[in-house]
């Protein structure tokens, strides 16, 4: 637990969906429909770290646009982790009652990926708990298909 | 139909789109008894019920997918539907119905029964497709039901803004599932379903959430009837 900013009530430490894996985020902090968190959390949930060049996840780094920086970074060093995902238009939503977030993959990330037709990996467990990749199965002709119980 | 195929090359790869997990898919995919065919199944798919045991003990890995990422990943609408991969991980033709028509929606619901044109037409639709899966199986890249790259992506339209909207909420929803907070996910689960109601899945994983079965009820129906004119399934198009 932790006290939310300004006096309002105690909130829950805020789960955090990011690249479809949950973590806690001790540090962050949601306002006005925004969640805020430390660059170390940042991080721990999401793979995005503060370097000179700006945000950066692997080999891609987004500058912050200068005229916007204090939308993005507040006085207290925490980051705007939502206004950041709108930047990039991913996805946001967020369940008030349970305090968690979840940031998605943007529709044209997800839409350039298909059209490349390169076959989007994935790593899903069977019955037994082991987990299969589809890259698993490169060399044969795979039959990729989707059914329910329901 | 897969043990035919199994030694040239080829592998299925089935994705249980599931939020109820392991315990939702296991009897269908490892019996404990030996199956009794529904009969609103037997009448869909034709089949004895040595070919119903057959599809249900499957020898190809059969993977539990809760939060219906494949199906965000490949922009799957409905289920059945199938993506065509080639030994370079290459998608030959993205997701389609695989050999599923909208011919169940004439089905007497009292007795289970097709209009025998109707049971005729979807044999008919299935044989076609398991054909062209088997001429691609043959003769890869030469096949005439390989997609060109240009073919494969005219047939890509999504996803939109919208779409990976549905899909966040959806999975949120199955968080909060997970989490044992039925009433918070349900919030979600209506609104993916909301947002994209031609994506049966969200709808239909939401009602079956609530009660099993639900998925089939007369809510599903109702909402089938009210397509009228428009299809559940998309035409299959194997060329």
């Amino acid at each position: 637990m932790l006290s939310g900013i300004d006096g309002e009530e105690e909130v829950m430490a805020v789960t955090l969906i990011y690249d479809n894996r949950a973590s806690r985020a001790p540090s962050a902090v949601e306002n006005g429909g925004d969640l805020w968190l430390s660059f170390e959390d940042l991080r721990a949930s999401t793979g995005w770290e503060q370097k000179p060049e700006g945000l950066c996840l692997g080999d891609r780094c987004v500058p912050v646009p200068p005229s916007r920086t204090s939308e993005f970074i507040a006085a207290d060093g925490r980051f705007n982790l939502s206004a950041f995902a709108r930047y990039l238009e991913q996805p946001v939503v967020h369940d008030d009652t349970a305090s968690v977030w979840l940031f998605g993959e943007s529709a044209d990330v997800r839409g350039q990926a298909l059209r490349s037709l390169e076959a989007p990996d994935f790593r899903l467990p069977d019955l037994d708990g082991n987990l299969h990749a589809l890259s698993d199965y490169r060399g044969k002709k795979v039959l990729l298909l989707s059914w329910a119980s329901w | 139909m897969y043990r035919k195929f199994a030694d040239r090359n080829f592998i299925i790869v089935a994705v249980a789109l599931d939020a109820g997990g392991a315990d939702a898919v296991r009897e269908f995919i490892r019996p404990r008894e030996p199956i009794v065919v529904p009969a609103p199944m037997q009448a869909i798919m034709g089949w004895s019920a040595e070919q119903y045991a057959g599809a249900v003990a499957p020898t190809y890995p059969c993977l539990i997918d809760e939060k219906h990422i494949v199906a965000e990943l490949y922009d799957v609408r409905n289920v059945p539907t199938a993506v065509w991969i080639d030994e370079e991980g290459r998608i030959v033709r993205p997701a389609e119905p695989a050999g599923a028509t909208d011919g169940f929606r004439s089905m007497d619901r009292k007795t289970f029964t097709l209009p025998s044109e109707v049971a005729e037409a979807g044999r008919a639709a299935r044989a076609s497709y398991t054909a062209a899966l088997g001429d691609w199986i043959e003769n890869g890249a030469q096949s005439r039901f390989a997609l060109s790259e240009d073919h494969a992506r005219d047939r890509l339209s999504g996803p939109t803004a919208t779409d990976a909207l549905a899909a966040a909420s959806f999975k949120l929803g199955q968080h909060l599932h997970e989490r044992g907070k039925p009433e918070l996910a349900k919030r979600w689960f209506d609104e993916a379903a909301r947002l994209c109601p031609d994506r049966w899945t969200y709808f239909r994983q939401a009602l079956q959430l609530e009660e099993v079965g639900k998925a089939s009820g007369p809510e599903f129906f109702a909402k089938l009837e009210a397509l009228g004119d428009r299809r559940y399934y998309d035409e299959i198009r194997l060329d």
